[in-house]
């Protein structure tokens, strides 16, 4: 570290850049004439034609500089840069410095390279060395003889599992995949209503595991979650099983490496389980929802760790989930789902669409309890050898959505309290009417999963289907 | 030393000691909460009726739906009618 001068010249450089080291010769005949100070940002001993160079390796001179291309030169009067150049450009080095015929053997100019305190995970800590982060976040120490897994526990942080510390340095990398102001509030987060900055999903997407280019998924996540259609305060705190279940669609699937394919709704994946992770985190710190207080799920489900999973767009003869709720093509955004763990809906001969739908139909209808119509809203994740079959037989997805909700017509007689020796159901004025499994428009269907195996998914929903529960919400995924 | 940025909304929430339950219910206007919860409106009905018997005075509210928290127009009301509210929290 040394005291930049008050007048004359300072020259910023790096031995792994050609274009410095052809700058070396220049560098020694300034240096020669004196009023030259060098800095090195990586090998002190660079540049040799310069007896006098200054370690730059903390890169804090340069950093101060607000160097980001190498070499720079700059000339200081009174304190004060006036002029700057950077790469090598001879017009432009004799006018900083005031002398010509600089480099007579070099060629005219070379771009120079990338400055190494602006390469990520440099600038980051060189921000924070420099108290110029921006974040806003309460810091808290954690002593050298504490462990960092256990201190994030006893705070309450964990939905369980490990975390990634949230320090500055991961948290400010993982604001470079957004360009929204850290401060912007997103919203305020069930059941504490409290303010959800960017810098504060921020820092959990960073304990779920997230990678920066996840974080505008998550952020397009939390803003689903908080349309008032959605009411994630009764998504968290009912008796049910649900919790918010995430479908992303779009080129930021590919983008970000989500699975659409096999296990699609199993473990393996980072940006599948990380994205579903961030969200409930962002619920369990900013919104305070915790289960046994206001969460008072009776079971919950698996999927109230993470459920996020990415549609098989290109694999599928129908629209994607999106596009049939609004969004343009090519455009990615995310369905969030008020749903719960996972019904299996096993058909390995059907062949005829028909037939496959009315074994969707029956499946469906065992949701919650048979003897409950109207009852949920219903996620179906149709597996690619069940789509070949709608496929080929040429039905659309509205065709299915149509048969679908036709054959899930119950006589009321099967729905009565008492009927199939079932005290559950409804009053004996069912009798003689029908009633649909669903309200209309209370499924939805996307299609993923492995290439092998008639195996499709039932995702139930909450019971309270429709406007007066939980409407599943599509956001765009903007950056 | 590892530095940390808390993930929470650094709020702490005011615990505040429940009201005393009082002595008596005469003279005063009781609440009666529906929440919308199945069922919930055949329990409420017949403690309106039990309230009545003993000549207490009650005034029957109803929330939209079970799924979200009272809209804050009916929160206000409710706290400048009555002196006290009953709710069928379950079903």
């Amino acid at each position: 570290m040394s005291v930049t001068p008050h007048n004359g010249l300072i020259a910023v450089v790096k031995r792994d850049c050609p274009t410095c080291e052809l700058t070396a010769p220049v560098l020694g005949e300034l240096a020669r004439r004196g009023g030259l100070q060098v800095y090195t940002q990586d090998d002190p001993s660079f540049p040799e034609t310069v007896p006098d160079r200054f370690d730059d390796a903390a890169l804090d001179i340069s950093h101060r500089l607000k160097i980001e291309i190498v070499p720079t030169l700059i000339r200081l009067e009174n304190g004060q840069e006036v002029a700057r150049t950077y790469g090598w450009d001879r017009g432009e080095w004799e006018r900083v410095t005031g002398v010509a015929g600089l480099g007579p053997d070099l060629p005219e100019s070379r771009p120079g390279c990338g400055a190494k305190n602006i390469e990520p995970g440099i600038i980051e800590r060189l921000k924070i060395r420099f108290n110029e982060t921006g974040l806003k976040s309460r810091r808290i120490e954690i002593g050298e003889d504490e462990d960092e897994q256990e201190a994030m526990y006893e705070r309450g942080w964990s939905d369980g599992l490990p975390l990634v510390p949230p320090t500055e340095e991961r948290v400010l990398k993982m604001l470079d995949g957004t360009t929204r102001d850290p401060q912007e509030v997103v919203g305020l987060i069930p059941p504490g209503l409290a303010p959800a900055t960017v810098e504060k999903i921020a820092s959990n997407a960073v304990m779920a595991g997230c990678k920066p280019e996840y974080l505008p998924v998550v952020l397009a996540a939390v803003e689903a979650v908080l349309e008032e259609g959605f009411a994630m305060h009764g998504v968290l705190a009912t008796t049910m099983f649900v919790g918010p279940v995430v479908v992303v669609n779009g080129p930021i699937r590919r983008r970000i490496g989500m699975n659409a394919k096999g296990n699609v709704l199993g473990q393996g994946n980072r940006a599948n389980g990380a994205i579903g992770r961030a969200l409930q985190l962002v619920i369990r710190n900013i919104g305070g929802g915790r289960p046994q207080e206001v969460d008072r799920a009776t079971l919950g489900n698996p999927g109230k760790y993470t459920y996020c999973f990415a549609e098989d767009e290109e694999g599928s003869c129908w629209e994607p989930l999106s596009v049939e709720r609004g969004m343009k093509s090519g455009q990615s955004a995310v369905t969030v789902f008020a749903g719960f763990g996972l019904q299996g809906m096993v058909d390995q001969k059907s062949r005829e669409p028909e037939s496959l739908a009315r074994s969707f139909a029956e499946s469906l209808k065992a949701i919650h309890n048979v003897k409950l119509a109207p009852s949920c809203d219903a996620l179906l994740v149709i597996c690619p050898e069940h789509e070949r079959t709608f496929r080929n037989g040429g039905w659309s997805k509205a065709r299915l959505y149509e048969e679908l909700y036709k054959l899930c017509e119950i006589p009321g007689e099967d729905l009565i309290a008492g009927a199939k020796g079932i005290a559950e159901g409804g009053p004996a004025s069912l009798a003689g009417k029908t009633v649909n499994k669903f309200r209309p428009g209370g499924l939805m269907i996307v299609r993923a999963g492995g290439g092998a195996g008639m195996f499709s998914g039932i995702i139930g929903g909450w019971s309270q289907g429709g406007p007066r529960g939980s409407i599943p919400i599509t956001k765009e995924v903007r950056n | 030393m590892t530095v940390l940025l808390d993930p929470t909304s650094e709020q702490s929430p005011t615990i505040r000691p429940r009201l005393p339950r009082p002595e008596r219910l005469e003279g005063l206007t009781i609440g009666i909460l529906d929440i919308a919860k199945a069922r919930g409106d055949v329990f409420l009905k017949r403690l309106g009726e039990r309230l009545a018997e003993r000549g207490i005075a009650y005034k029957h509210y109803a929330k939209p739906t079970n799924t979200r928290p009272a809209p804050l127009p009916l929160q206000q009301q409710i706290a400048t009618e009555v002196n006290l509210v009953i709710e069928g929290l379950s079903d």
